[in-house]
Parts: structure tokens; sequence; C-alpha cells
């Protein structure tokens, strides 16, 4: 379903604007989500990310461009005339309501009687494991309880949308970690197509289906959780989207890339960078190889330990480089070969960079590094 | 992307979106409409009216600024512009200096009785301004029990203007410096003494910096209140004329309503430039105090405490005896030659039907602005603040909601007596009736209960509207379920004011009411004319006493909302 092999799209985003004064916070910004998807809107703030959302709720209207919705052109129709259920970073309970009733608001008014209604909230209150908490008020309940009633109010008119706006980022950590994993799970139970919006990369890796990366207003990269993280499209996405060693170099020959004094052997096929150009090489710290290393190994270098960083079940390590001055890079070891190598501040060691774990993108792109 | 391609700029036209405006849409858009014609009809346009009346002979001719000429060669006219400012300036300057003091020790110091204190100095708010001139009368006239005091001066003049307007203007200053103190941040205290700043450079450095926006602001208030006061100068002013006595006399003395307009324009002068500061100040007030800003702890300091006390005592000890006076001087059978007690001046009827029938209009019209004004300022704030249709005549209503806080009461009155009794106009059947007394005065508060609840409604959660959206339900289903029950304290303090201020004017509403809808503190004046201060007095108690009737029943039914229905405020 990720992919959408065969299937239709639910949601056809084409050729979205949107200026804010003349500030353009979307442009051109074009995107299919798929029946049941649960997709991560994914960037820093002021990327565009909500105002696409609220777009797509009609709640701000975008400027040009269509959006449409289970083969309806939806793009100019006001927000009650759409089909969604929206969560707010801060909920926006009705305060002065009780759990039940904040979760019967829009039941009540679409004229069911009592007994369906009572019945449909009993649902909706067991779904999202608030029994017992129907007769509070907002103010009584912990932020997660209320991020739940939010849910579950979202929820209640079955919409075929289900539109939230960085739901968890109200919440503390551990709370947070708990709740994206029951929601992960309730969105594939009752197959609600769903838009969440982040900023937590960590947040989108774990949850979402398919993560579309925004920067300024446009889409860096749409894709699977693995395929961001293992195949990262630009150099934002790289630095945005887990922790990246930024290399700078030069491009050499046949498949070479020039670190200051050596030649690293790596895959060129994501650049369009020829012989000779500047490029940043990436590496994830986890990819820097300490263990096993073969005689023949491409791309082994010698570094010298300057920082260990304990992270409980790794280690954080700053390594300079002997190739070439000011040459840092960050790698994490786990314990057991810290413990088997006896790593320590100081020390020389070998690292290899493995050729397929290396991308390199043209130089200058880099998004906040 | 899969199309990056340049669209043609045809085709791009093509796809603006128009987004199509719902049924909902549309009655908000016809309710921005009708509150932009009530703003325009009940302020904008009588006022307009009293700008061409100004420069009209009284043949209705247009003579330009040959009324402004005239004025202007009128020694008297001239010397009562000299004689407001100067009232004006010494009042503003006195009652600045005691505020900032006053609202100094109720923040800032340790004294007890600090919430006592702010009550006290809020008095005022209840009586009408003719209440302390009345109390003056008894305190320092040529029969009062304080006259040596004056040491031969007579309180009929700028004394006793000075005096009565700074009991009047005082709780305005208060409530805006205790606001402007109280958003002090511990932090910048605790810095300023880990660098060993001396209490008076802290002073000068810290506190005065952090509120003063808070001063000026109450400066030009105070400043406002008490140029284009009526009350004060009409009851104790003696022969020293003021602009406001001016317009007064013109009007209702000389029917010259040309030359009333000339003057009603110059009262509006002050008000506008401090309606311009004020605008200005706010506007920079705003990120003063950030989210993490620790509030002020208030430490002992015994010399600084003590001259906080002393101050605190004697200004409650000024609004006390002025107000005890006016109640005392109700229940003196004959000042100052037979001192017994009575309440036989509390007998109105003996008035006459002018008697207790002014103190019903006076209930009635309070009531009638209370309810009406609440509604309309309510759902006026709602549609300003929380729909997002048609954004330029959200502002436009905004911007028109501000206006009335720069007319003074006299000039709205005027310009209503223009506009409503011009002999053409459609709308002049409420002419003499409560209907405008109604009108005129809800117009003439709108701005402080319009700020009031748009105050409220800022603090109620933004996406509530889309929420509704999203469950269909229609926005003024959430209005009446939601927004209502989540403001209702603030709707209640506003419909206090409004009660409370309908039942004290008297400048707006002098020039509208008719024999058939007197009110009680019109009433009080004309008695006191007719030289029956003790009379006056009982109607001016009456008066407050029916004030704080309002502000406690107020204070008491949002203490049992708090406990009931907002009981979700409540962990």
């Amino acid at each position: 379903m990720a992919n959408g092999s065969g299937a239709q799209p639910y949601l056809r985003i084409r050729n979205v604007d949107k200026f804010f004064g003349g500030f353009q916070a979307l442009k051109d910004v074009s995107l299919d989500v798929y029946p049941g998807e649960f997709v991560c809107f994914l960037g820093p703030s002021g990327c565009g990310k909500t105002t696409l959302l609220r777009a797509i709720a009609g709640l701000d209207f975008q400027d040009s461009g269509m959006i449409e919705q289970g083969g309806k052109d939806i793009s100019a129709l006001p927000p009650a005339k759409r089909d969604f259920g929206i969560v707010f970073q801060s909920y926006a309970l009705f305060p002065n309501l009780t759990t039940a009733e904040n979760i019967a608001y829009g039941l009540v008014n679409v004229g069911k009687d009592k007994a369906a209604i009572a019945a449909r909230v009993a649902e909706l209150v067991a779904l999202v494991s608030l029994k017992g908490q129907e007769r509070k008020y907002p103010a009584q309940l912990s932020g997660g309880q209320q991020q739940r009633v939010a849910l579950a109010r979202a929820l209640a008119m079955s919409p075929g949308l289900l539109l939230l706006d960085e739901p968890l980022s109200a919440l503390d950590a551990r709370v947070r970690l708990h709740l994206r994993a029951e929601l992960k799970q309730l969105q594939r139970r009752i197959g609600v197509t769903t838009i969440m919006v982040t900023h937590d990369q960590e947040e989108a890796l774990a949850v979402a289906d398919r993560i579309v990366v925004m920067n300024h207003g446009v889409i860096e990269q749409v894709g699977t959780p693995q395929e961001i993280y293992r195949a990262p499209a630009t150099a934002f996405v790289a630095d945005f989207v887990g922790h990246m060693n930024f290399l700078p170099g030069r491009i050499g020959e046949e498949g070479q890339v020039r670190v200051g004094a050596i030649a690293l052997q790596a895959d060129l096929a994501g650049t369009k960078a020829a012989s000779g150009d500047q490029v940043m090489v990436c590496l994830r710290p986890e990819d820097v190889q300490v263990r096993g290393l073969q005689p023949r190994q491409s791309n082994v270098l010698q570094a010298e330990i300057t920082e260990l960083e304990f992270l409980g079940s790794f280690c954080r390590a700053e390594l300079r480089l002997d190739v070439a001055d000011n040459l840092e890079l960050a790698a994490d070891f786990s314990i057991n070969a810290m413990r088997d190598l006896n790593l320590a501040i100081g020390m020389s060691i070998s690292v290899a960079l493995p050729p397929d774990r290396l991308r390199v993108f043209d130089a200058g792109t880099q998004a906040h590094g | 992307m899969a199309d990056a391609t340049v669209q043609s700029p045809s085709l791009q036209a093509q796809r603006l979106v128009r987004p199509v405006a719902g049924a909902e849409e549309w009655a908000q858009r016809l309710l921005i409409l009708l509150l932009g014609t009530w703003l325009l009809v009940t302020v904008l346009v009588p006022l307009s009216v009293l700008f061409r009346k100004a420069a009209e002979n009284a043949q209705g001719q247009f003579i330009g600024l040959a009324n402004f000429a005239a004025y202007f060669r009128d020694p008297a006219l001239v010397q009562s512009i000299y004689n407001t400012l100067t009232v004006a300036l010494i009042s503003t300057f006195i009652t600045i200096l005691l505020a900032f003091g006053f609202a100094y020790a109720i923040t800032r110091s340790a004294i007890p009785f600090r919430s006592f204190f702010r009550s006290i100095a809020l008095v005022p708010l209840l009586a009408p301004s003719l209440l302390p001139g009345l109390a003056l009368v008894y305190l320092f006239g040529n029969q009062g029990i304080l006259k040596s005091w004056l040491f031969g001066h007579s309180v009929y003049g700028p004394i006793g203007i000075v005096m009565g307007e700074v009991f009047f203007a005082l709780p305005h200053a208060v409530m805006i410096i205790v606001t402007a103190l109280s958003a002090a941040d511990q932090r910048l205290y605790e810095a300023a003494e880990s660098l060993r700043a001396k209490p008076s450079r802290i002073f000068w450095t810290v506190t005065l910096p952090g509120c003063r926006y808070g001063l000026v602001s109450a400066t030009f208030v105070v400043f406002t209140l008490v140029f284009t006061d009526f009350g004060v100068p009409k009851v104790i002013g003696g022969q020293y004329n003021v602009l406001a006595t001016d317009v007064y006399r013109q009007v209702i003395g000389q029917f010259n309503f040309q030359m009333g307009a000339v003057v009603g324009l110059l009262l509006l002068a002050p008000a506008i430039l401090s309606f311009a500061v004020d605008r200005l100040v706010q506007r920079k007030q705003v990120a003063l105090l950030s989210a993490r800003a620790v509030p002020y702890q208030v430490t002992r300091r015994p010399r600084i405490d003590a001259a906080c006390l002393i101050l605190c005592v004697l200004v409650s000890i000024f609004v006390l005896s002025i107000l005890g006076m006016a109640v005392f001087g109700s229940l003196i059978k004959f000042w100052p030659y037979n001192l017994s007690l009575t309440l036989s001046k509390y007998n109105l009827g003996a008035l006459g039907t002018v008697g207790w029938g002014a103190l019903w209009n006076s209930l009635i019209m309070a009531s009638l602005v209370a309810l009406v004004g609440t509604i309309i300022v309510f759902c006026g704030a709602y549609l300003v603040e929380k729909t997002k249709t048609w954004p330029w005549a959200r502002s436009a209503v905004h911007f028109g909601a501000m206006i009335p806080l720069a007319v003074p009461g006299l000039v709205l009155g005027l310009a209503y007596i223009f506009f409503f009794n011009a002999p053409g106009n459609p709308l002049n059947v409420i002419y003499g009736t409560m209907a405008i007394l109604v009108v005129n005065t809800v117009g003439h508060f709108y701005t402080v209960c319009h700020l009031t609840a748009v105050t409220a409604l800022k603090q109620v959660d933004n996406e509530f509207e889309a929420v509704s959206a999203s469950l269909k339900v229609p926005f003024y289903k959430t209005f009446w379920r939601v927004t209502v029950p989540v403001c209702l304290p603030a709707i209640l303090d506003i419909a206090a004011y409004y009660f409370i201020n309908a039942m004290t004017t008297v400048s707006a509403v002098i020039f509208l009411y008719s024999s058939d809808t007197k009110l009680l503190s019109i009433a009080a004046i004309n008695t006191d004319d007719a030289g029956n201060t003790a009379i006056a007095c009982a109607m001016g108690t009456i008066i407050v006493m029916v004030s704080a009737t309002a502000r406690v029943v107020q204070l008491i039914a949002s203490r049992k909302l708090h406990a009931r229905t907002q009981a979700w405020r409540n962990r």
C-alpha cells in the first residue's frame, strides 16, 4: 500500500502555492497520499508543513494549485464541506464540556438519537482507552489523556482523512514515546488515511508509512522511513534526519572522491557533479567501521580518538583523521566494541568508511550544518 | 517532483483558488456589516455631523472657520482654555504622583491590607463625578467644616476642581499603573542585585523603565478625563469656567449650537492626541513580559514599607472622607445649623414625579445598557477576533470600536443632538426617548468593553472554530455552547461595567434626556443647581449604593460560576 502500486491516490495535491505577503510558504508542491497510509510531513519550523496541512483542511486556502480528496476537487471548499478530523497541538478541547461531551460534540449536531450517540461514544472511549474518564473535564485529565480525547473526537464522525498537527509535541518525553506507538497501532487498526505534521524526525521514522521531508516550502524527498534514512535524496534530508558526518571533498577519477590527501571509493550515482567539482561526502556515525577490518579493504583511515561521549548503549567518538588537518568525524561504537578494543581518548585506531554507506552531494546544499 | 516544468502564466492563472464562501461565512459577513453599521450610526456619523456643524452658521450655511475665529475673539471663552489646561495639568500631576505611589505600595511593598487598599482606590468608580464636588462643598465650602484649611482661599474654583478631579481620576490611574507594575520579572531584580546596584539605582533603571508605558498611558487617560469632565466643575467650579461647562452653557443656556460644536471639537483635541499616543504605547507594551518571567517577590524593606503604608492610609482617608462627607451631608437635617440626623432627604417622592421616577429611569437605562451593550460588544468582539472572513472589514470594525475611547461624553451627546434631532433623519423618532439614552451610553463606553471582550476571547483556543468546522458544527452553536460559557466571567464584568457607568454618567446624557427620561445623576445636578445640595448628596449616595450593589452581585455571581459551571477550571 505504501507506494500505492496500482491503487488510486486518496489525496492528490497538485502545484500548490501559498504566499504570506512576500514570503512564499509553499512552492509548487505536488504529492499523492494513498488510502490507509500514515504519512508524516517532516521539516524544521517554517518549512511549510503546517501550511500544507491547513490547506488540506481548508483552514488556510492555498493561493493556487489543486487539492483532490477521494476523486473530488476540494480546493475551494470551506472546511465544513470537507471530510476530515483534526487534532491540534493544543488539542483545542472544549474546556467546559466533559470527555464524553467533547467526543459527542459533532455527533449531537447531526441529529443522531441518544442511544446511538452513547454507543458511539462508548466505542470511541474504549478505542482510545479512556474508560472511567467520561465525566471528567479536560483540565482534570493528564496531557496524554487530553490528547486521546482530542483523537477520539476527531475520529467520532468517521472521517476519511485524519489530520494531526504536532499532536505529541506538548507531551513529556515518556508519554510521547508511549502514545506514538499507540497512535500507530490505532491507525493501523481502523485504517484511516492519516497525515501527521511533526518536526521530530525520530517520531516520523517511528510511525510513518511514508515521510514527506519539507524545507523552505518545497518537498525535498518522499519515501519510506528506511529510504529517507538510508538513501537521503538531498544534503538537507541527510542532515535533518538522523546524525550525519559531512566531509568536504572534490570529485576525483573513476568513482573516487578526494577528501584532503586521500581518495575514497564512493557511489557517485546520486550526484551530477563532474570531475573536479566540490562535493560533500556524508556518512552516518554508526556506519563507521572499527571491527573486523580486512587487509585489502578500501577506505581505511588512521584516526585519533579526541572525545568519547557515553550514551548508554553506545559511545559517540570524535575522531581526528590523520589524512587532513581539521577533519573531524563522529563515530558510534557499540559498548562491546569499546570493551573489546579498549578504546580510550588519545588512542590511534584504524577505521573504515564503507563505500556503499558513503553518500555524495553537491557542495553548498547542506541545510543547517 | 514529477513535473517541475514551468507553467505558462495563463495556466497558472486558471489554477488560482477562489475559496467558496458557505452560508455560514455569509452569515458572518452580514453580522459584521450590521455591527459596522451600528458603529457608524451610533458614533462615527454623529461625530462627522458635529464637525460640519462647527463650520456652519445658525442658518446652516457653510462659513468655514468663522466660528473658530469668533471663538478666539472672545476673551472669556479663550480664558476657559487656559483654565481647563491649568486644572487638567495640575490634577494630572497630582493624580499620577499619588497613583504611582499607591500602586507601588500595593504591588511592591510588604504592607498589610493591600487588596483592601486597592478596593478603596477603586471606590470613586461607583460615584458620579458630581459627588466629589458636593462633598467638597460640605468640607471646604462657605460653611464647610474644614474651611480654615484653605487659608482664606475659596474652594469654588481651581482648588475645588483639582481636589474633585483627583478623586474622580485616581482609580483609572491606579488600575493602569498597578497593571504595569504587576508585570515585573523577578529575575531582572535578582540580576540587578547580584551586580550590586543600589536600591535607588534599581528603582531608576529597572522599576521605572518597566512601567513607563503604563505611566504614559495613565497620564494621558487622566489628562483626558479631567480635561473633559463636566460633573466636578459644574458643581464646584463657581465662576471658574472650563471648556466642559462652556459647552453646556452655550448649548443649554444660549442655544448657540454652532459655538457648542466649536468648543466640543476643542474638547476632542487632547483625547485624540492621547488616543494616538495610547495606541502607539500599547503596541510597544506587548512583549514586555515573556512567558518565562518569574513573578516579582515582595521583600520587607522597613523604611520604604512605612512610607508606603502612610501614603496608602492618607489616600484612603482622602477617598473615604470625600465619599463619607457626601453620605453624611445627605443625612444632616439642616447644614450647618441643625446637625441632627435624618433620612428625610432620601424621600425623593417629596420632589414630585422627578424623584423616584429618576431612580427608576436610571435603573431601567442601566439595565438596558448592560443587556444590549454586552450582547453587541461580545458578539462584535467575537466576530472581530474569531472569524476569518473579510479581514479588511474586521479590522475596520475593530478600529471603529476604538474611537469612542477618544470621544468625551459631552461631545458625543452634542453630536447626537445634531444627528438624531435633524428633521430629515428617520432615526429622530428615538430622540427624547429612553432608546437614545441607551444607544448613546452603549456607544460612549464601547471601547473598554470591547477590549475586555477581545482580551477574554484571545485566551480562548484559536482552533475551536476549526475543530467545530471539521465536526460539521456551525460556528454559532460553538459560540453558544463553548465560547460564551468559557467567557462568562468577562461577560459579567462587561455587564457590570456598563451598568455602573450608565448609573453614574452625566456628560453624554445631559443633552439627551427629556422630562420623561430624566436620570438620577442628572436630577442630582439639577437639584444642586436649585440650591438643594443635601438632596443632591442623597441622590449621589443612592447611585453609589446601586453601583456598589451591582459590583457585589457581579462578584458573587462570578464566584458562584467559578464554583459551579466553571468546575472545569479547577483541577
